[in-house]
């Protein structure tokens, strides 16, 4: 009994204590060096980006960060317990300039279970700002750093057990920018990549819990963008018009996996690899470290939705590292046009070429049957059509359209069908009840006969069913569209 | 003399005990394994037989005591005792509200729950003590091992805690037959205020062991086990005086006849 009484004195006394040299300590030593200029800064959510700072001389910023435990979707119908700063997986973007005195704030929420802290890898200083900033749920943490070197800049939480709370979706990004600032973009996109550990399986409805064993086994369930499969597609995609600079600052916040990260179709004019001082050029993909960063600048050329992955690619299509970039505008038919059905596809797949060779010439003699159609559209549906609606016909949910057992394709007729194909298809479809918003090329560059082959093999496959498309149909089509003629090679 | 000690205790443990219903014994263990790094028991920590309470204190177990120590009611406790948030999920001072009285009683500081325990001839359990009861599971002394008594730990921290508490008891005892030791609250133990985990937990010991060398624990021995880590790094964030919307308590006593 003895022993606790003087645990509860000293506890006391302790507190008390404590108190007294905070308020002391307030008035003289802790105000830090005079700043001209004290400004909030503005924290955005994913994928959005703060304004640039526009200052010229450094300043004091006051950063509030929350961090907030909470249930969030982590694919359809699935939902798993994040923890956040600010609400979101990656946590707020924050956004100062080189040379600002920065007064942090780490707030944790009255409802969380856990205690947590702050790792600005921007930070010079003990744990990179963990040893100031350890935070019981309720209670909240200051601190202050000067933002001594630019560059893009990953923070996480790192409080015991470290792996877990990086897994649980606590890291974002710090910019911090070089006095002169950035060049201007158009548009600037915060995307950051983590990999998820789950008892269940991939897509497995309902609450999702953590699991321990696959994470130390660097095996996960999910890899993901933003920290949902369906962060950046449907309506939530990236968007851009043709004619625009963009500008990506991509993460990794791991807590295992490094990235190799892929804009499919486009090339990177500038990478500032690493999210340090020097650019790469014409870069097609990007190592991004777990616990590390880049920014990518790139020219929009060509309309169309530009995937963004994980080239080490089972992740991109098999656990989730797929976002979207829907770019709108007109055709540039010089930079793209025609490669699409001559190149690899074809090379690939010659053998199967015959049944198109035999459509042809049954064509040419008038006896051409259902059978030699769909057959020959086989074939031209795996060199044109497969790489966006997949061989299966199923698309990639939330993507790109089913055409297997699809009820938007039943509703067509045949001259909407080729007015698809011919004109390319942009905006929302409901496809099997789920929501697309996407852009399909036109596909003007192939023949009437090719067109009427792989719509008749659309229609009379995986479920499909429907009349055979004819030649004279597509023709038809063609002659009253404004494109034709150009796209056509 | 210790030989002869613990020849008692067992003899004492080993007569059917006319214990009250609502104390569990436990027999203690001379080489426990704790997950922290003590300095100076490198072969295990030993823990005495005690005795746990089954379950810990309920909403109505609480407003009991307050009514009888006015001192501890919200708005007349001492600041210093008890930070400004202490049962502010209770309607009023002597009104627990909408929190049931089976439910755990959270928002308390270690205290309060100190002070609790001891009007009920008792005391807050050691962090020894708790760990080595909740090393338990239904079948056994000592479950760490088993991957899956890890993962029940794990599965209560990826529940939200927006959810209502359940009610103290509600899930099955362990072989001591306590309940609740996992999967429902955080517990407030007597020497939170010298678990001393790193505010850096990656330090792996350094310039801030000598800081922390006068207290018990210095770091942690057994680094995979996350999910107790979890509960040492919770308790070393907090102060006596703070309280947390999922930290309660439970408490413990010597056995009768027991050398302190």
């Amino acid at each position: 009994m003895r022993s606790i009484r003087a645990l509860t004195i000293s506890a006391a006394l302790a507190a008390a204590g404590l108190a007294g040299v905070a308020t002391a300590a307030d008035g003289a030593t802790k105000t830090g060096p005079k700043a001209a200029e004290t400004v909030h800064a503005v924290l955005t959510s994913p994928p959005q980006v703060p304004p640039p700072t526009g200052r010229n001389k450094p300043a004091k910023v006051v950063v509030e960060l929350e961090v907030i435990e909470k249930e969030l979707p982590i694919a359809e119908g699935s939902t798993y317990t994040f923890w956040t700063f600010g609400g979101t997986v990656p946590g707020s973007f924050i956004r100062v300039r080189q040379g600002d005195t920065v007064e942090f704030h780490l707030n944790n929420h009255p409802t969380s279970k856990m205690p947590h802290n702050i790792d600005l890898h921007g930070v010079t200083g003990p744990g990179g700002g963990a040893a100031s900033s350890f935070t019981a749920p309720g209670h909240s943490s200051q601190f202050t750093f000067k933002a001594l070197n630019h560059g893009l800049y990953v923070y996480h939480c790192a409080t015991a057990p470290v792996g877990m709370h990086v897994a649980n979706g606590m890291y974002g990004l710090i910019l911090v920018e070089p006095p002169e600032g950035l060049p201007p973009v158009d548009r600037e996109y915060y995307v950051m990549q983590g990999d998820f550990y789950t008892v269940g399986k991939f897509r497995e409805k309902g609450l999702q819990a953590f699991d321990m064993q696959k994470a130390i086994d660097e095996n996960p369930t999910y890899v993901l963008f933003n920290g949902s499969e369906t962060a950046l597609t449907g309506d939530r995609a990236l968007t851009g018009k043709v004619g625009e600079r963009v500008r990506l600052y991509v993460g990794n916040g791991g807590p295992n996996l490094v990235s190799s990260f892929h804009v499919i179709g486009e090339i990177f004019d500038k990478v500032w690899y690493e999210g340090g001082t020097h650019f790469q050029e014409n870069v097609q993909t990007t190592l991004v470290p777990a616990g590390g960063a880049m920014i990518a600048e790139f020219k929009l050329d060509v309309p169309g939705s530009y995937v963004l992955v994980d080239h080490s690619i089972f992740r991109a299509f098999n656990k989730g590292a797929l976002g979207v970039l829907k770019v709108d505008g007109p055709p540039n038919l010089a930079i793209y046009s025609g490669k699409e059905v001559d190149s690899v596809y074809l090379g690939d797949k010659a053998e199967t070429l015959v049944a198109v060779d035999t459509a042809a010439k049954s064509a040419a003699a008038g006896t051409l049957s259902q059978d030699e159609q769909i057959a020959a559209g086989k074939a031209l549906y795996a060199g044109t059509c497969s790489v966006c609606h997949q061989d299966s016909g199923a698309g990639l949910p939330g993507v790109f359209p089913p055409l297997a057992k699809s009820d938007f394709l039943a509703k067509q007729k045949s001259e909407d069908l080729i007015r698809i194909v011919l004109r390319g298809l942009t905006g929302p479809v409901e496809v099997n009840g789920q929501r697309y918003d996407s852009v399909m090329p036109p596909m003007s560059q192939l023949t009437d006969d090719e067109i009427a082959n792989i719509l008749t093999f659309v229609r009379n496959n995986w479920g499909n069913q429907g009349e055979r498309v004819r030649k004279d149909e597509v023709k038809a089509v063609r002659a009253a569209t404004p494109h034709a003629e150009g796209a056509a090679h | 003399m210790n030989g002869l000690l613990a020849l008692v205790l067992t003899a004492a443990l080993a007569a059917p005990g006319a214990a009250e219903p609502g104390w569990a014994k436990l027999p203690g263990n001379p080489a426990f394994r704790s997950v922290l790094a003590y300095e100076d028991t490198r072969d295990g920590v030993r823990v005495r037989p005690f005795e746990l309470m089954r379950t810990p204190v309920s909403n109505g177990d609480f407003l009991a005591f307050v009514k009888a120590h006015p001192q501890w009611q919200r708005g007349r406790v001492a600041a210093v005792f008890a930070e400004s948030r202490y049962l502010q999920h209770w309607a009023g001072a002597l009104d627990p509200g909408a929190a049931s009285a089976q439910q755990p009683v959270v928002q308390v500081s270690w205290f309060a729950a100190q002070a609790y325990c001891e009007a009920q001839g008792a005391r807050l359990p050691s962090w020894i003590e708790w760990e080595y009861a909740a090393a338990a599971d239904e079948t056994r002394e000592d479950a760490r091992q088993d991957p899956a008594w890890r993962e029940r730990i794990l599965r209560w921290y990826a529940n939200p805690s927006s959810r209502p508490l359940a009610d103290v008891g509600s899930q099955p005892a362990d072989v001591h037959g306590i309940h609740d030791l996992h999967g429902l609250i955080w517990e407030w133990v007597d020497d939170a205020g010298s678990l001393l985990m790193s505010a850096d937990n990656r330090d792996q010991g350094g310039a801030d062991k000598l800081q922390f060398c006068g207290a018990g624990a210095l770091s942690a021995a057994d680094r995979e086990n996350y999910a107790v880590l979890m509960r040492t790094a919770m308790l070393s964030a907090l102060q006596a005086q703070d309280v947390t919307a999922n930290l309660g308590f439970r408490c413990a006593r010597d056995l009768a006849g027991a050398t302190p």
